[in-house]
């Protein structure tokens, strides 16, 4: 086995020990690279036949590729896809001009506890790593949610080899992150290796691309000539600059990653 | 060839500079990002600090004001040699839960102890988690040897103390080093201050830990997970402990000792002929039997241990105490089962591993028992040091996990 196979069975485990433990579960894909690899590797676990929805929050502020890219694949795959928006507050005008951290509250937060009390989802399958942020390196596998979403980020259960914490109390839920241990780096070595499908977005035109995606108008391109994976792969090889260093939401202010994700948003599109 | 990647774990007792040492490393090897240095001089000039290394790894607010680590996190930095993902585990009695989750994960140890303060309580405790889980290459770092005028005579005196320590946990530390981590004496660089040591750096001394050998020469041992249905038959799939298979092998399923030949690796994406230790598959039978989580396939001449009584080594990490005879959650591997602690034949402190009581009837928290466990339905076993999976387990009660044992 070599490096990459070990964090795919890794991956692969932790995917198959969540949903033995929790069948009412289901997977968030922003359509971004983790979260497709991670689609990937539940393809994998599952031989192609996923027993649970793979579910979408749409902002509405998406950048258009991504809605091309998510219908496409959705279909080939043959995913029972969920689509959750938060109609009110769209319709209401929320905007990231109006404060971002509102924005990410309504949008994010409020499409995605729509969609747990819709369909009753006791445990998310997340694509975050810890190489991601400070905050993200802190995380479990296994990391339960209470009724309001807090993460009690400073008493988290403990989790020895590969025991994880099981079931949950009836208001709560558990955020499962299979990817925890991959870095940004394995993530695209994986994909090339893989050829998994990933959106342009990621790849240079004009001497710029997006190394992290989300909202349009919170997501900013940084200067790259790297146009396909091997390329992207080479970049990163060398780079010191943080890979979200292109979203607004980090450098607002110190903590409001950790404020977002105490209030339950996890995954920043 | 792709380099090598080996999980670290950094621990000791509160303030001997584990979270120092970790941002020397990362600063020392060019891995931290553009700016963020200048971020981390911002947030503390905000927060009234000094700049400190300490803050590289501290993310949640409570620990940069309270300049203490909380819970474990992860980074990661390189050498020439190898990719390292470094785990920093908080020193505070409080949080050994957080510590032992960190440390779980890791293949490698440094053990930091301040050499002007000596071995206390958590450098002890923290020791005995390393040995508990199995980990046997460690580094010990003497720090702040600036406090101590770089003094050998210093150096040397705490090295026996926690030396005769480790001895008596069967810890042979590969080296001890040195160090000041906040001015980088030994970590990277050799330091120019103690002349009298001439042994490795730091760098040099992780450097020369050999990543951990692999499982696949060893018996089959592979743990039910689940069993699929897929295409209309039933698909085993699960974590392999040890050994290889491929199709057409006799097999065994442990405990309830069905004979049955693999039929098939089951593969989607890729073709797979025959798989080994650490993959995770699925496998099809010659035949149509009853098979759950929980059960264990082993060769069919090669079986692994099947009992509902053993002796283990558990640490209590709960704020509630086990009583003997109180019923608990056993999860082993992939099993799961009622147990009760049949008897504690010794109950001990892990702060100072100090006998405290022979046939004792409870378990408090940071006790460590040396104890007899008995379960309901016959579990599937194996030494520690055979086939870690099946030597390993942790008791939970309202699914968390309250203890973690070793079978011996």
């Amino acid at each position: 086995m070599d490096y990459l196979d070990k964090l795919e069975s890794r991956t692969i485990f932790i995917i198959r020990e969540a949903y033995h433990e929790f069948k009412n579960i289901a997977m968030l894909w922003s359509i971004g690279k983790d979260s497709t690899s991670l689609l990937w590797m539940v393809r994998k676990a599952f031989f192609g036949k996923i027993p649970f929805p793979i579910v979408h929050i749409d902002t509405s502020y998406k950048i258009p590729e991504i809605y091309s890219f998510r219908d496409k694949y959705a279909k080939e795959w043959g995913l029972n896809l969920i689509i959750s928006r938060n109609e009110e507050a769209i319709k209401n005008g929320v905007s990231p001009d109006k404060g971002r951290f509102e924005c990410c509250t309504a949008l994010k937060t409020g499409a995605l506890k729509q969609a747990i009390k819709k369909y009753g989802f006791k445990a998310l399958l997340l694509g975050i790593r810890r190489d991601e942020h400070g905050i993200r390196a802190k995380e479990r596998y296994f990391s339960p949610r209470n009724q309001d979403f807090l993460w009690d980020y400073k008493n988290q259960p403990p989790e020895l080899w590969d025991q994880f914490k099981s079931g949950s109390d009836d208001n709560s839920h558990i955020r499962v992150h299979p990817l925890l241990h991959w870095t940004e780096l394995d993530i695209w070595k994986y994909v090339q290796r893989e050829n998994i499908p990933i959106t342009d977005l990621y790849f240079a035109k004009n001497g710029k691309r997006y190394r992290s995606l989300g909202c349009l108008p919170c997501c900013s391109l940084i200067e790259s000539n790297a146009s396909n994976v091997k390329e992207v792969v080479e970049e990163l090889k060398t780079t010191r600059i943080a890979e979200r260093s292109g979203r607004a939401q980090d450098k607002e202010r110190a903590y409001m990653m950790q404020k977002l994700r105490s209030l339950g948003y996890m995954i920043i599109f | 060839m792709e380099k090598e990647n080996m999980n670290l774990v950094i621990v000791g007792h509160i303030d001997h500079g584990k979270s120092t040492l970790i941002g020397r490393l990362l600063f020392d090897t060019n891995s931290l990002p553009d700016g963020k240095i200048q971020e981390l001089k911002k947030t503390c000039k905000e927060l009234g600090h000094n700049l400190e290394f300490a803050f590289v790894m501290d993310s949640l607010q409570e620990e940069v004001e309270q300049g203490m680590t909380i819970d474990t996190a992860q980074t990661f930095f390189k050498t020439s040699k190898r990719d390292y993902t470094i785990i920093d585990a908080p020193g505070h009695k409080e949080f050994v839960k957080n510590m032992i989750t960190g440390a779980s994960q890791a293949e490698t140890a440094i053990l930091i102890i301040d050499v002007n303060e000596g071995v206390k309580e958590q450098t002890k405790r923290h020791a005995y988690i390393l040995s508990m889980l199995g980990i046997k290459q460690l580094i010990v770092v003497l720090n702040k040897m600036d406090l101590v005028d770089y003094n050998e005579k210093k150096f040397n005196e705490v090295k026996t103390i926690i030396s005769n320590f480790l001895d008596s946990l069967k810890i042979k530390p590969l080296y001890f080093i040195p160090i000041v981590a906040k001015d980088g004496d030994n970590v990277a660089k050799a330091s120019n201050k103690m002349k009298w040591y001439s042994g490795k750096t730091l760098l040099q001394g992780l450097d020369s830990f050999h990543v951990a050998e692999s499982l696949t020469n060893r018996s089959l041992r592979l743990p039910v997970q689940d069993v699929y249905e897929i295409d209309g038959k039933p698909v085993l799939v699960g974590n392999i402990e040890s050994g290889k298979l491929k199709p057409g092998e006799e097999v065994m399923i442990l405990p309830s000792n069905k004979a049955v030949k693999i039929n098939s690796i089951e593969s989607f994406l890729t073709d797979k002929k025959e798989a080994e230790a650490g993959e995770s598959i699925g496998i099809t039978l010659n035949q149509f039997i009853f098979v759950k989580r929980g059960d264990v396939i082993c060769k069919k001449d090669d079986l692994a241990v099947v009992a509902d009584r053993f002796s283990a080594n558990i640490l209590w990490m709960s704020n509630n105490k086990i009583s003997v005879n109180e019923k608990i959650i056993l999860k082993l591997a992939t099993q799961k089962t009622e147990c009760i602690i049949e008897k504690i034949k010794q109950k001990i402190d892990s702060s100072s591993l100090e006998l405290l009581e022979e046939n004792a009837k409870e378990l408090k928290e940071m006790e460590i028992g040396k104890v007899i466990i008995k379960t309901l339905k016959p579990v599937v076993i194996e030494k520690f040091n055979d086939v870690p999976g099946l030597g390993r387990f942790v008791l939970t009660q309202n699914s968390e996990i309250c203890a973690g044992g070793i079978i011996v």
